[in-house]
Order: structure tokens, then C-alpha cells, then sequence
């Protein structure tokens, strides 16, 4: 069954090509149909292949070759899938959830006139993520990281007669191409320095032969990849992009920007665990900025008052929770959390996208409350998602945050309580949007809420479906105090191990467990109390400065923006205009004037011709006679 | 005093000189071509006294293909001047400038 693996991004490609060659006959429904197949087929290959690799006669990675790639010399890139137990529980996580949003799209897009195209792009994202996740080289990664991104801006802009969204879907490439920079420029120190790209060459090479650079070598590939990565997965400082991106469809933002393409960045790391195990002091600095960009998107995400970017700052928030335990070195423990997060923050989006259907539109949950009375199957599974991503006992989101936050203890106690006081921001702000939106008065006007209704079930069946796997889906990772098997770090281990396994005290995780979850129960008490009866008055001060995103775009705008739009205009007025166009010009009138000088040799008298013959007649008598040189 | 060869030179030398002046400046068609005749004739001259100088017959019959090749460019050239004069009604050179585009 691993042989048939190229089978799984071979269905959506398929997909792609039948939807997008053929926008302009297919009817909407059946491209809805024919997109979510696709998926549904690379699931059922994935499945079968994950039994493959999860019996115990699985032994190692397997590789399975399709062409030559690149061969020139000495260089050799094979085009090569990998299968093994990471990849394989991406392909799970992929194709799942993105078989359940294709399902809700179905839906949630049939009234829009660009439904095919859209299912095309759709498709095309799952095939690009399965072929990033699939490689066995950076290269085959690579193509697939930069497909997610060309697919992130066609989906961002999607209504692209907004000049607002495709701005968006502009911020957003190239947000994403300045850390494929530090990708690319890590890709060829590798090249340079061990002579491949391959996961197995690279890792059985590193650790013997040292690099060009001596000892820094690694962690110089090691940073140059984390930048690359800090694009990708909206990390401090390239994370801007992603709240503008929630101009494109809410599907999209929940399967792009919540499940699968902002996980690339931990993906890429933990498939690189063994170069970063020998990079302690990157391994500090992804620590760093992972925890600084959770504690600063969770102060941005209490003062928002659009639905979407609240959960758009949550997800920036977690991102920078998965990249602190990569970390403190608990790789496995990241992955868990990706696989968590995907189900619980693709179920919030999908379930806000089925209060803005309900809602006709409207974003701003000022003028939401009290929709718990109209859409019960909705306001349930939102309320389970709120659950989890709380860190809840018993929800899935508070077996991998605990988990989390147990290895950051275990690392650096200080790390430990900003860790926590993140956590506790995350659970205030996320009761603050559900309390908002789902329980109070209605706010909003009359004929909103005559609107109001339940969403039909092809949006409510995969809301259903994904929070029941925010419940379960914890399970397969317990703590070491209630169980000697955690399933997923020892499924995972053959590929990912952690940096160190610390164990701590039963009594000790027991306490952390305690204080999380309690400190997590006061803040949702706390915004239930402070939400109660909401005022919106206008924000002064500190929440002003929070509701304006710390002015990061402004000062953004006035340190990088601007002075690279004057020096364009001083290039493009001193060296295009007056120099290059000059220049080329120039030539031009040179030739003129000097051909309308020579024009007037051609005066037609006789008698100057003549002239001219007894000239020559002179000039070689001359030359002739008196030896003078030409 | 004896007449050298060296005299014949500079008497076919200003022949020359006056024909090629009278060439350049003349306005009048046939004059300039009476001036290329007299240019001819001046190398005739010269081409004699060489002949006498260097006691080479051979210079003397070049005299002959000189003057046979100046009676048929004056046959041409003065059926082209009479065919100019049909159109333009003028042997004025300056007036005979058609080459100008």
C-alpha cells in the first residue's frame, strides 16, 4: 500500500485540473462534488496507509522514487515521497479535516459565481501540502511550501474585485517570499556543505563531518530554515499577513490558516529534529520568539471586535505556543498540538463562518448575542471548540497544552509563567467571543434577526464530526502520570524523538495540570462576569493601544514601507527616467543628428560631387606618393 | 636655353591644374566638359614627353586609347546634356541637381 502513495496528491491534482480547465462549464454543484472525491480518496489511501505504518512489521522510512529531478554533475535530486510515521499522520490530519471543509464549502460557497474556480484552488492547496509533507528531500518540500503559498494568495484574494482582499493576498505572498529567503539560503548552505538534500543523507551525514563554518555550522542552517519558517507560520516578525487574510472565504481560513499551511513551519522542524538537536542556541531563539509571539497575539486577540481576526490572532497565539516546545526540544509534543489545534480551531472557524451566513454578512460581534437560541448545533460544537483550545480537562486541547506547558517547566520555570499567562489570556478571550456571540441580547438589527437560522447540514455535519475529535482526539497523547503509553510520541518516535525526556515529579505534573486548568476555569468566569452586560465604549489608553494591534502595520508601514517606496521613486526618477531611458534614447537621437548631418552630402549639384572626386583623387595621390598613413 | 622634359611636366601639370579648377567652378555643362577634354589632353602631353624621355614607344600608344576613350565619353555625355536640355530648357549645372533624393 506505501507504493501507491502517490496516489494521494495525485487525486486533487486531478481535481485541480478538471475544475480549473473547466470553470466555465462545470456546474456548481458537481464541482463541489468532484473537489470533495478527490479529497475523500487521498483520505481512504491515507488510512489504509497509516494501518501499513502503524503495524509493528513497519520497519523505517520508505522511500518511493518517481523520476530524476535535478541531475547535473555531481548534484543528483530524485523526486522521492517518504513515508513514515510524521508524514503519514499529516496526510491524516491533511486530508481529513480538508475533507470536512470541502464538504462544509460545498455550502457555505453556493451562492458565490466563482465556485468552481475556488474548489480548483482548494484542491490545488491539499495536492501542494500533501507533496510539502510528502518529500524526502528539501527540494520536493520546498515545491510544495512554495504551492502553498501561491495558493494561499489566490485564495486570500479570491474576491478579487475588492481592492482591500487583494491587498491582503499581496501582504501575504510576499510576507511568506522574505522567509523563503532564509529557506532557500538555508537549502544551499546544506547543498554546499554535505553535498545533499535528502532527509537521510543530510541526517546520517550531520554529526561526522563538520561543515565550512566549524562548529556554527548548524546553527546557522538551523536559523536560515527557522526564518524560513517564521514566514510561513506567522511568527514575530512576519506575522502580519495572517489577520489580513482573513479577507478570503472563512473555509479558507480555517484550512489554510488554521489546519494545514501555517503547520508547515513545525512540520519542516520536526522533520529536521536531528539538525536541531545539535543547534541549541536556535533551539533557544525559536523558544524565544515562539513564546513572545504567544503572549503577544493573545494580548492583540482580547481587544478585537471581528469575529474572524479574533481567531485569526488566537491562531498566530497557538502557533507561537507549538513553536516554544519545539523549543524547549519536545518536538513530539509540537506535533500533537498541530494535530489538536487542527481540529479544534478548524471547528471555531467553520463555526464562525456559520454565524457570518446566519448573520447575512456582518463580522463584528457588537452587533452578535444571544444567536445560542437560533443555532443550537452551532453554538454547541463552538462551545466544545472554546473548550478545548482552553485547555479544559478532559477536551483535547488540554492534553497537548499541558503537555506543553510541562516541558517548558521542566526547561525554564521563568519560560513556564509567561507560557501560562498566555494560556490564561487564550481562555479569557476566547470565552469573551463565544459569551459575546452566542449567549446576551441580540444587538444587531431587525431584519438580521428575522435572518437568523441554523445552517443547513452540510455545514453542521463536519462541525459535528470535528468536535467530537476535539474531545477524543486528546487521548492518544496521556500524561506520564495517568499513563505509562503515550501512543503518539511512541508512534512517532522512530522519526521525531524529543531532545531530552525529563521526568518530573508525579506530584509536580499533577500541580501544573491543577494550576493550568484552574487558572484557566477563573478566566472564563472572569469573562463571563465581565461580559455580562457589554459595553462597547470607545477604548482608551491600554485597550486602545490592543485594539490597534500595538500599530505594528503602521510602524511597519513607516520604517520598511515607506522608505522603500521613496527609494524606488529616487530610482526610478534618477536611474530609470534620466539614466537607462537616456540612454536609450540618447541613442536614438544620436543616430538622428548625425544622419542629418550626413544628409547633406547628398545635395544633388553636380558640381559638389565632382568636388568631393577631385578630394579622393588628392588624398590617394597622397597616399600614393607621399607614403602618408592612413 | 634647351627644352627639357622636365618643362613638358610643369606646362602638362597646369594644363591639369586649370582644367580641374575650370571642372569645379564652371556653371555651364559644355564648358565643364571642354575642361575635362582639356584635363585629357594635359595627361596626353605628359605621356608624350615621357615617351621621348624614356624612349618607350609604348607611351604613345596609350596616347591613342586616350583620345579614343575621350571622343566616346564626349559622344555619351553630350546625348545625356542634349536629353537634360529637352526637360530643363538650361545647361546650368546648379539647376541639374535630380541625384538630391
Amino acid at each position: 500500500m506505501t507504493q501507491l502513495v502517490y496516489l494521494i496528491p495525485l487525486f486533487p491534482l486531478i481535481g485541480f485540473l478538471i475544475n480549473g480547465l473547466g470553470w466555465r462549464t462545470i456546474p456548481k454543484t458537481a464541482a463541489g462534488v468532484i473537489g470533495s472525491l478527490a479529497i475523500l480518496a487521498s483520505f481512504v489511501v491515507s488510512v489504509g496507509i497509516f494501518f501499513e505504518v502503524n503495524s509493528p512489521s513497519f520497519h523505517g522510512p520508505v522511500l518511493v522514487h518517481l523520476f530524476d529531478f535535478i541531475q547535473t554533475g555531481k548534484l543528483y535530486i530524485p523526486f522521492t515521497f517518504q513515508v513514515d510515521a510524521l508524514s503519514t499522520l499529516f496526510l491524516l490530519i491533511i486530508t481529513g479535516v480538508g475533507f470536512l471543509i470541502h464538504v462544509y464549502s460545498t455550502s457555505y460557497m453556493h451562492h458565490d459565481e466563482g465556485m468552481v474556480k475556488y474548489f480548483a484552488f482548494l484542491n490545488l492547496f491539499v495536492f501542494s501540502m500533501l507533496l510539502l509533507v510528502l518529500g524526502a528531500n528539501y527540494l520536493v518540500m520546498f515545491i510544495g511550501w512554495e504551492g502553498v503559498g501561491l495558493c494561499s494568495y489566490l485564495l486570500i484574494g479570491f474576491w478579487f474585485k475588492n481592492r482591500d482582499y487583494t491587498n491582503a493576498a499581496k501582504k501575504a505572498f510576499v510576507m511568506n517570499r522574505i522567509g523563503d529567503l532564509g529557506f532557500l539560503v538555508g537549502m544551499m548552505m546544506i547543498l554546499f556543505n554535505y553535498g545533499t538534500l535528502s532527509y537521510g543523507e543530510f541526517f546520517g551525514k550531520l554529526g561526522t563531518t563538520p561543515g565550512a563554518l566549524g562548529d556554527n555550522t548548524y546553527n546557522w542552517i538551523a536559523i536560515c530554515l527557522f526564518i524560513g519558517a517564521i514566514g510561513k507560520s506567522a511568527q514575530i516578525p512576519l506575522y502580519t499577513w495572517l489577520p489580513d487574510a482573513m479577507a478570503g472565504p472563512t473555509p479558507v481560513s480555517a484550512l489554510i490558516h488554521a489546519a494545514t499551511m501555517v503547520t508547515a513551519g513545525i512540520y519542516m522542524i520536526a522533520r529536521s529534529s536531528v539538525l536541531y538537536n545539535l543547534a541549541p542556541f536556535t533551539l533557544h531563539i525559536v523558544a524565544i520568539i515562539g513564546l513572545a509571539t504567544a503572549i503577544f497575539a493573545a494580548t492583540v486577540a482580547i481587544k478585537q471586535y471581528d469575529i474572524k481576526k479574533v481567531l485569526a490572532y488566537s491562531t498566530v497565539s497557538q502557533l507561537g505556543f507549538m513553536f516554544l516546545a519545539l523549543g524547549v526540544g519536545a518536538y513530539t509534543t509540537a506535533v500533537f498540538h498541530v494535530m489538536t489545534h487542527a481540529f479544534f480551531k478548524a471547528l471555531l472557524f467553520l463555526g464562525s463562518g456559520s454565524v457570518i451566513h446566519a448573520m447575512g454578512g456582518e463580522q463584528d460581534i457588537r452587533l452578535m448575542g444571544g444567536l445560542g437560541k437560533k443555532m443550537r448545533v452551532t453554538q454547541i460544537t463552538f462551545l466544545i471548540g472554546c473548550l478545548a483550545i482552553s485547555g479544559i480537562p478532559g477536551f483535547s486541547g488540554f492534553f497537548s497544552k499541558d503537555e506543553i506547558l510541562a516541558a517548558t517547566y521542566a526547561h525554564d520555570p521563568i519560560l513556564y509563567y509567561m507560557a501560562l499567562a498566555a494560556a490564561m489570556m487564550t481562555a479569557f478571550y476566547m470565552f469573551r467571543l463565544y459569551f459575546l456571540t452566542f449567549t446576551g441580547t441580540f444587538r444587531g438589527t431587525h431584519d438580521q434577526e428575522h435572518h437568523l437560522h441554523e445552517s443547513p447540514s452540510a455545514m453542521t455535519i463536519p462541525l459535528i464530526v470535528l468536535a467530537i475529535l476535539s474531545v477524543v482526539g486528546g487521548y492518544v497523547g496521556l500524561p506520564a502520570v495517568i499513563s505509562e503509553h503515550h501512543a503518539l510520541a511512541s508512534y512517532l518516535s522512530p522519526v521525531v524523538s524529543n531532545a531530552s525526556e525529563h521526568h518530573m515529579a508525579a506530584g509536580t505534573e499533577w500541580l501544573l495540570m491543577g494550576l493550568s486548568s484552574g487558572l484557566s476555569v477563573v478566566m472564563i468566569i472572569y469573562a463571563f462576569t465581565a461580559n455580562k452586560v457589554p459595553s462597547f465604549a470607545p477604548n482608551t489608553g491600554l485597550a486602545k493601544l490592543l485594539e490597534n494591534k500595538w500599530y505594528v502595520d503602521e510602524i511597519y508601514d513607516a520604517i520598511i514601507v515607506r522608505p522603500l517606496a521613496a527609494l524606488s521613486g529616487l530610482l526610478d526618477k534618477f536611474v530609470e527616467k534620466s539614466g537607462i531611458d537616456g540612454i536609450v534614447n540618447g541613442v536614438g537621437k544620436g543616430v538622428r543628428y548625425g544622419s542629418d548631418r550626413i544628409r547633406m552630402l547628398q545635395s544633388g549639384q553636380v558640381g559638389f560631387y565632382i568636388f568631393v572626386m577631385v578630394l579622393g583623387m588628392v588624398a590617394l595621390f597622397a597616399i600614393t606618393f607621399f607614403g602618408v598613413k592612413l | 636655353m634647351p627644352i627639357l622634359p622636365l618643362h613638358y611636366m610643369f606646362l602638362s601639370l597646369t594644363l591639369f591644374c586649370i582644367g580641374i579648377m575650370g571642372v569645379l567652378i564652371r556653371r555651364n555643362a559644355i564648358i565643364i566638359f571642354m575642361c575635362v577634354e582639356l584635363m585629357l589632353n594635359a595627361v596626353n602631353l605628359l605621356m608624350v614627353a615621357f615617351s621621348k624621355m624614356y624612349v618607350d614607344a609604348g607611351a604613345q600608344v596609350f596616347v591613342f586609347f586616350i583620345m579614343v576613350v575621350a571622343a566616346a565619353e564626349v559622344a555619351v555625355g553630350l546625348a545625356v546634356i542634349v536629353m537634360m536640355y529637352r526637360k530643363v530648357h538650361s545647361v546650368d549645372v546648379n539647376i541639374l541637381n535630380r541625384l538630391k533624393h
